[in-house]
């Protein structure tokens, strides 16, 4: 009796660690990823933004930002309200800023349209409630979304307080004036928004939207960079102006913000 | 035994039945079948082994993914030493120019549905 409970322990004890020697082993075969990011990509703290209004009130400057951003970003064009998909876009003043205005705000600001676009929040509520990590917030700041995660539950879209975020109720490739094949397009049943053209900085580029204002409107009608350098543009745009930031009372502590 | 007859009828049917992709395949004259893939003309090697691309090209490609979605890394380096820009549409199909000739002809053939053409582009073209 003795000598088989020896065994049978002995035995346990070269199994049990037989196996714990199979399992890295076993890793050891599918080999480790070597990555280093491109060339020439920019990096920050903290990016940030910071839209002029009055610079991109006009519609040409407008149109040449919804154009540039969803041209490369292969974002559908879809009439239908209900359906549509929209990564920036202008919203009146009064709509985008709704507890920054009183009966007696000066017309020039009441009705003029603004540009809007995700906020790219400190504390953003579409990354607290989304149940399988796709939106997710990079250590830059970047309110980013891995479409391959997203399983469409709109949770995100409720949770939002900006509308930035779409869904996609129908296959939105038909959609699509001419598709980027540099950029992936979306299938149905996926949320989408501006991910702060994440590719564009991991080559070295400034924004789409950034691009466009700036060739349309003139410098600094938007600026863009790192909010962690005291001596970047964006720091010292924020130091230097009035600024504002949409529905603060929320506490999400939005990285765009808005010179009135 | 009563009914042996109908029994084995009913028997030979069914063995008819359950075998039918067998002789169907057979008598179709596709048995022989194998996935024909048209190889690059200007290239002879892949990022890495063709041994390790047909193994494990499906999790090479869920790492890349990863990499470049959620650390922002988008250049791999390969065992050689040599890198490449993470991205399906244009550092695979870069060389392997027709995917229905490639991509498509082994997953065809196993039956599989890979979603990644469900949003990824191919510059010429489905």
């Amino acid at each position: 009796m003795d000598e088989s409970r020896r065994n049978f322990l002995k035995c346990s004890t070269v199994g049990v660690a037989g196996l714990g020697l199979a399992v890295p082993v076993a890793t050891a075969i599918g080999k480790a990823l070597t990555t280093e990011t491109l060339p020439g990509h920019l990096s920050a703290k903290r990016w940030a933004l910071v839209v002029d209004i009055a610079k991109c009130q006009s519609p040409d400057v407008q149109h040449a930002c919804v154009e540039a951003c969803h041209q490369i970003h292969n974002v559908p064009n879809i009439e239908d309200k209900h359906h549509e998909v929209k990564w920036i876009w202008k919203q009146t003043y009064t709509e985008a800023f709704p507890d920054q205005v009183h009966e007696y705000t000066e017309d020039r600001l009441k009705d003029a349209p603004v540009l809007v676009l995700c906020n790219h929040c400190e504390r953003p509520p579409c990354v607290r409630v989304c149940p399988t990590q796709a939106t997710f917030k990079r250590a830059d700041g970047i309110v980013m979304m891995d479409m391959h995660r997203c399983i469409g539950c709109r949770y995100c879209i409720a949770a939002c307080p900006y509308g930035a975020r779409s869904f996609n109720w129908k296959d939105p490739v038909p959609h699509i004036k001419n598709v980027h094949a540099n950029f992936p397009t979306r299938c149905k049943g996926v949320v989408e928004k501006c991910n702060l053209c994440a590719e564009r900085l991991a080559q070295g580029l400034a924004p789409a939207c950034v691009e466009a204002a700036n060739r349309v409107a003139g410098p600094d009608a938007m600026v863009f960079g790192d909010l962690g350098q005291p001596d970047s543009n964006v720091a010292r745009a924020l130091r230097t102006r009035h600024t504002i930031r949409r529905k603060p009372s929320l506490g999400t502590a939005p990285h765009v913000f808005y010179v009135v | 035994m009563h009914d042996a007859g109908k029994v084995i009828i009913g028997l030979a049917i069914f063995v008819l039945l359950i075998t039918f992709p067998i002789w169907f395949t057979l008598a179709s004259g596709k048995a022989g079948h194998r996935p024909e893939l048209e190889l690059p003309k200007n290239e002879t090697q892949c990022v890495e082994s063709k041994e390790y691309m047909k193994a494990w090209h499906m999790d090479l490609l869920n790492d890349w993914r990863d990499a470049a979605v959620r650390d922002g890394k988008r250049m791999y380096v390969a065992e050689d030493g040599k890198k490449y820009v993470m991205s399906l549409s244009l550092t695979c199909l870069k060389c392997h120019t027709n995917k229905a000739k490639f991509c498509d002809e082994c997953h065809n053939y196993v039956g599989v549905v890979p979603y990644c053409w469900d949003c990824h582009v191919d510059p010429k073209g489905d």
